[in-house]
């Protein structure tokens, strides 16, 4: 131990730290300043950064020594006044904050930079920010935000960018922040890893590192006699269940006789430290006797290959997912051109900024028995009392993770309480269950609340990736260009285990037409076990993957048929009337046209004066554009039942003034993790009520607190949950009416109610009056309800698949450097029918967030395993876009409404990452003449195949073998 | 260090070293010795027509240093495009010289203006060239637990002298350069190149000084024709790889053809007007 002396945030600290203490432990642990968060411990995302005598530093790895004596500023200095900075007001203003795990770490920052440039007198550029921000990522925002707020922050007059929708008089089509925006900025916002309960264990998990393995023996004998050591548990000792699963009950919550791929858990720990339970984890002996490692979806489904699942009849084969429409040999008979075509697409990662982490608490914790501080009036956190088995995590499905972890625990789901906190990031990647059941499990062994933090890079190893892919597909049409017929095959990875496969891959096929009328479709996708990562759901749900074949082989046909491209995708696109593959006739809602209009338009008016040019050169750089379209399901649809449960509650509250105002809560179990539902919920419930959303609050995810809301999956929440608080709010409403009527000296038959008052005839009166009788007469003012959305048909039966989908266009202009093959997206023009835009502010983080994420997809992301061994096991090697690769975005909304959804709205969360990645390959070809069929696009292989003149490339980064040749129909 | 007999290390920003002990790649040390807490071993001065850098000098300080930016431009360019602000603002010239990894930008830069650097230990204090330090991939003849590379030192860029850097980085995967390259001329009165110095990685196991290129340059005329020729030259006398997940060998060669003949007309263009804007820095 040294003492360290600092200046934080402007006050003198002296502690005793070993010298190897990092300025992030220093800062969150002995300080407790939780607002830096931690996103990797490997200097690459940045989101750690603070100030060391005004310069920004990543303090997950800047020894706390090297600040001896200087002043260190973090989050927390910025509004110590209580008023904000410059910059964190811009950041509210232009809705740069999302899951917010990264907001720290860009408004220090930014915070450096605007400082630097002030006491320098100059301005601060774009080209500015974008050099400052290299390195501080964000998953969410797409950058675009970001850079508008540190501009506006500088002092420049920067107009916040909120697309144009319809508005009512209250709340629907306004633009705010998400409710919890503020707490972010300030850093204030409790993630899980903020929680520090007294008494608390810490847990690791000892996991397989092998691809595939029969379990001979598991010695934990070493890891339980190392002093500090609480609980080491095996498969023995799982009470109840030992498996969970999204869909099937197929993944081991610890494995006993098998592994199936390197993320394994074999064994888990509970120690007084970090450090005791990871050595504990090092000295347990495991005994494995390998067996070969399937690694891609093809070679497991060949009648040698290993087997992972050793008791299903069907082998390797996870599901052959078929979709049939007319004769296909009639639809290619009609055709006069025929693009065939092979596509494949990486495995990819979600990259959340947060890695997991859950806390368990045992049934019975009193913080009071283990030297922490009781308030008996505490519902949740620290100081609270806790009679169940209750898990603190960030979860996508809150209410399956209690059911689940229930299970494994061996009780009633009851019994087990889970409670959402905060959550830094999910796009798909928080849906099954990470250290939910495990920290169960050993605080009630232990009977200690007990947190489990993965590292980033057990991040990387464990949780289930978006699917790789290789699709066939053919596409038949006539000489003026309408489509015949549209065949294809699809071979996708679903990993060591089911997760959301079945349902991720049904979306692939499904959608495998594109948003286009086709007459004649057939389509066969088969979903192989294989011992790489598990994949499941990724913003997306496996049209990501089947998008970018659609949209590649319109551009092929337009041009071997001479057509436009635009004209070529206007004349099949899906349309009010028109029937989709799988025979669901489209009945309204459909604005695909609408938005293809809107960006061709923007597109072709881009030459300021100069006639339209697909693609041009300057100097060294080639430009061209590019476009692609596509759609989305919302909901999870195929006959699978679709709920939210809402609960509004309104009561009284003396407001600042002294005056009184009404207050309401929806609560619902759904999710956030960025996307801003809860200001989408609280506006539903305060345009319900004819309110100001101020006065609306939302509570999430507490189990014993919040109805079902369902998974927080496939685009559905605005649907579903804003429709059940929407009517939940109606429920209450009409439950208060009768006292209003009293008050009214009406009958109830004679109350309306409508933009926050009830009338009858010509007297009116308003909620407050009515909240105050209904309290006077005993009548509750909350209630609760269960939405159910429009029942859908499974696939196969020709029914209605889904109740709504959303449509998108998306034009994007590439740059590409003729010297090194080097592809930057320069602008990208969007079009989203999504409805209805209940936030404006919200939905365009969405779309700005999803293009850019899309952008990953096309040119910079690859989760890349070896033999089912992951090379990508840092974050140093996955690279997510930083600012560097944002474009200029340009967002048109598209309100083409649904009769069902709140307002007319139907989901976002995974449209804008859909076609981006299309239509960024498609400028390629303009731009060079070389197809890329292969995602990540590949610098090296591309500006090698335009020296060589080829006009298509297939190897991918990463790829050892070209793709394979994939038989029409599949070889079974 | 004497102390410690071999158990101690030293460590400049630890950008690399901290890493690599957190990710287990490399033994916990004992006690490190910072050289940012060393007196006087953080300042940029001239002394005996040298440019001299202290080991605790970071990128930052690289990068904004006017006489560096003047007359030695190529060391700027390459440590500015090292990682981002975060990492520049605490990782060290010294570091990136020292860790000898075979394309450390810093370490190219430096290089190609011929660099020096000071060893200390507890005998004594010499000055190596800096080709000296460079054993193998990650292998410097610096021994890290015993000496301390002091300072760096470079002659500066005087009349018509020159120099540039440039680099091409993958979009994916590892954050290591497909190719870094550097080039410093000095010309005669009449555009002749009198010397050249030249210098890339990866290109074999230690930084690459690119002897073949200079002689084919030195003495000829300073134009596009004898660029192309020194790039053809480098290809003739290096054996490139191709390197999973980074670059195929195809590729490397692609860049020097197009990329060396650029900064070497960048390099030229310098040493003619005497003055220099670094271009790419932060990128
Ligand atoms: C996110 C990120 C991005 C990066 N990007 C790049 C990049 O683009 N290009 C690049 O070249 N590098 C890059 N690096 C690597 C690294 O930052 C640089 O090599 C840096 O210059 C190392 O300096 P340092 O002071 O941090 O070295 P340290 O980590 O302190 O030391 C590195 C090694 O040198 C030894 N050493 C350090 N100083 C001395 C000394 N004075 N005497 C003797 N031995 C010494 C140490 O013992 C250790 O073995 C990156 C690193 C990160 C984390
Ligand atoms: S850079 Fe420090 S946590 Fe990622
Ligand atoms: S808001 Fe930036 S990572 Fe979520």
């Amino acid at each position: 131990m040294t003492t360290l002396h600092l200046q934080v945030n402007g006050k003198d600290v002296n502690l005793d730290v070993p010298e190897s203490r990092f300025l992030s432990e220093v800062i969150r642990e002995d300080l407790g300043l939780i607002g830096t968060k931690i996103g990797c411990n490997e200097a690459e995302c940045g989101i750690c950064t603070v100030l060391v005598n005004g310069l920004p530093v990543v303090s997950c790895t800047y020894p706390a020594f090297k600040a001896q004596g200087a002043q260190v500023e973090t989050i927390e200095s910025l509004s110590a006044d209580g008023y904000l900075h410059p910059i964190q007001q811009a950041f509210l203003d232009h809705g740069a904050v999302q899951c917010g795990i990264c907001t720290a770490g860009l408004i220090m920052t930014s915070k450096a930079l605007l400082d630097e440039k002030q006491a320098a007198g100059e301005v601060v550029s774009e080209s500015d920010i974008k050099i400052a921000l290299k390195d501080t990522y964000c998953r969410c925002t797409g950058y675009q935000s970001v850079i508008d707020a540190i501009r506006q922050a500088s002092g420049q007059d920067v107009p916040v960018n909120i697309p144009v929708v319809r508005q009512t008089d209250c709340e629907v089509g306004k633009a705010q922040p998400n409710p919890d925006a503020l707490a972010k900025i300030r850093g204030q916002a409790k993630f899980t890893d903020d929680y520090d309960f007294s008494g608390m264990l810490y847990a690791r998990t000892l996991r397989a590192g092998i691809p595939h393995a029969r379990i001979r023996s598991i010695d934990t004998e070493a890891a339980r006699a190392l002093p500090g050591v609480q609980a080491v548990l095996t498969h023995e000792d799982v009470p109840g269940r030992n498996l969970h699963g999204i869909v099937d009950l197929d993944w081991p919550v610890l494995c006993g006789d098998k592994v199936r791929y390197t993320g394994d858990p074999v064994a888990i720990v509970a120690a007084d430290t970090e450090v005791i339970a990871a050595r504990a984890v090092e000295l347990i002996q495991v005994t494995f006797e390998e067996l070969p490692a399937v690694s891609d979806a093809m070679e497991a489904l060949r009648p040698d290959a290993s087997v992972l699942h050793e008791d299903r009849a069907d082998g390797n084969l996870l599901k052959h997912i078929e979709v049939q429409k007319g004769e296909i040999e009639t639809g290619f008979a009609a055709a006069d051109v025929i693009v065939d075509k092979t596509y494949r697409t990486p495995t990819t990662e979600h990259m959340f900024l947060e890695p997991e982490c859950a806390i368990g608490v045992p049934a019975g914790y009193n913080p009071d028995n283990f030297g922490g501080t009781c308030d008996d009036k505490a519902e949740r956190g620290e100081t609270a009392r806790h009679d169940k088995t209750s898990i603190y995590v960030g979860s996508q499905i809150p209410y399956l993770d209690r059911d689940q972890t229930a299970a494994a625990l061996g009780v009633e789901p009851t019994q087990v309480r889970v409670i959402a906190t905060l959550m830094g990031g999910g796009f798909g990647g928080k849906e099954d269950i990470a250290g939910q059941t495990h920290v169960a499990l050993l605080a009630e062994k232990t009977q200690r609340p007990v947190k489990m933090l993965y590292s980033r890079q057990e991040s990387l190893q464990f949780h289930p990736k978006r699917h790789a892919t290789v699709i066939r597909i053919r596409t038949g049409a006539t000489q003026a260009g309408q489509l015949t017929a549209v065949e294809a095959t699809l071979y996708g990875d679903g990993g060591a285990y089911a997760s959301l496969s079945e349902k991720v891959l049904t979306r692939a096929t499904t959608h495998a037409t594109g948003p286009y009328q086709v007459p004649h479709v057939k389509v066969d996708c088969f979903a192989a076990y294989t011992n790489n990562a598990p994949c499941g759901a990724f913003r997306g749900f496996g049209v990501s993957q089947s998008c970018f074949a659609v949209e590649s082989n319109m551009d092929i046909l337009a041009e071997e048929l001479g057509l436009d491209a635009v004209e070529l995708r206007r004349l099949n696109t899906l349309d009010v009337g028109s029937v989709t593959a799988t025979g669901q006739k489209m009945l309204e809602s459909v604005g695909l046209n609408e938005c293809v209009e809107r960006v061709d338009h923007d597109m072709r008016g881009d030459m300021h004066g100069n006639d339209f040019r697909w693609t041009w050169q300057e100097g060294h750089r080639q430009y061209a554009w590019g476009l692609a379209i596509g759609y989305k399901n919302t909901g999870l649809g195929g006959g699978a039942p679709d709920k939210a449960s809402a609960q509004v509650e309104l009561w009284l509250d003396p407001a600042e003034s002294g005056a009184t105002a009404v207050r309401a809560q929806v609560r619902t179990s759904s999710a956030e993790m960025g996307q801003g539902l809860p200001a989408v919920l609280a506006a539903c419930a305060a345009e319900e009520l004819g309110i100001p959303i101020q006065q609306v609050n939302v509570l999430l995810g507490d189990t014993d607190h919040c109805p079902d809301g369902g998974p927080t999956t496939a685009s559905r929440q605005t649907f579903v949950s804003g429709n059940a608080a929407r009517h939940a709010t109606r429920t209450v409403v009409q439950q208060i009416l009768p006292a209003a009527a009293a008050l009214l000296n009406a009958t109830p038959e004679d109350v309306s109610f409508s933009a926050g008052h009830f009338t009858a005839g010509e007297k009116s009166l308003g909620v407050i009056e009515a909240i105050e009788q209904a309290v006077k007469s005993n009548i509750p003012t909350v209630a609760e309800y269960e939405y159910w959305a429009p029942k859908t048909q499974p696939l196969g039966t020709g029914g209605d698949m889904h109740f709504a989908f959303g449509f998108c266009a998306q034009a994007t202009l590439c740059e590409i450097d003729t010297h090194t093959g080097e592809v930057k997206v320069r602008k990208v023009i969007a079009a989203h029918d999504v409805g209805r835009a209940i936030n404006p502010m919200t939905l365009e983080g969405q779309i700005e967030g999803g293009i850019v994420m899309c952008i990953g997809y096309a040119l910079t992301e690859h989760y890349i395993q070896e033999q089912s061994v992951p090379w990508t096991s840092v974050m140093a090697r996955y690279k997510m876009p930083g600012i560097k690769n944002t474009p200029k975005i340009i967002s048109h909304i598209v309100e083409h409404a649904t009769s069902t959804g709140p307002y007319g709205a139907k989901g976002v969360g995974e449209l804008p990452s859909i076609p981006t990645s299309a239509a960024i390959t498609n400028a390629i070809y303009r731009a060079t003449g070389v197809r890329v069929r292969s995602l990540p696009v590949d610098q090296d292989e591309l500006l090698r195949a335009m020296r060589a003149g080829a006009n298509e490339i297939e190897l991918g980064w990463g790829d050892s073998k070209p793709i394979p040749v994939v038989t029409l129909g599949g070889e079974m | 260090m004497g102390h410690y007999d071999g158990r101690a290390q030293v460590v400049g920003g630890g950008t690399d070293l901290l890493l690599e002990i957190q990710q287990g790649r490399h033994p916990v040390v004992e006690a490190m010795v910072d050289t940012s807490r060393i007196k006087g071993l953080d300042l940029i001065t001239n002394d005996n027509d040298h440019i001299v850098i202290g080991c605790a000098v970071t990128h930052t300080q690289i990068v904004n240093a006017e006489p560096i930016i003047r007359h030695g431009t190529c060391l700027v360019e390459s440590c500015g495009v090292i990682g981002g602000p975060q990492v520049r603002n605490v990782a060290t010239l010294a570091g990136n010289v020292a860790h000898a990894l075979p394309a450390g930008d810093g370490t190219i830069g430096l290089l190609a203006l011929d660099g020096e650097v000071e060893v200390t230990d507890a005998n004594e204090c010499r000055w190596i060239p800096m080709r000296e330090v460079f054993l193998g991939p990650g292998k410097s003849s610096i021994d890290h637990h015993r000496s301390i590379l002091t300072r760096l030192r470079f002659k500066p860029t005087e009349t018509r002298a020159g120099s540039a850097f440039a680099r091409v980085m993958r979009p994916q995967g590892v954050a290591l350069p497909i190719i870094s390259m550097a080039a410093r001329l000095q010309l005669g009165d009449d555009n002749t190149i009198i010397s050249a110095r030249i210098s890339l990685g990866p290109a074999g196991p230690v930084p690459y000084l690119a002897e073949t290129a200079m002689a084919v340059l030195a003495n000829g005329s300073a134009n596009a024709g004898q660029f192309e020729k020194a790039a053809q030259a480098v290809l003739s006398a290096v054996q490139l790889r191709t390197s999973k997940h980074r670059a195929s060998q195809e590729y490397r060669a692609e860049m020097i053809t197009t990329h060396l003949p650029l900064i070497l007309e960048r390099a030229a263009e310098r040493a003619c007007n005497g003055d220099a804007v670094p271009v790419g820095v932060g990128q």
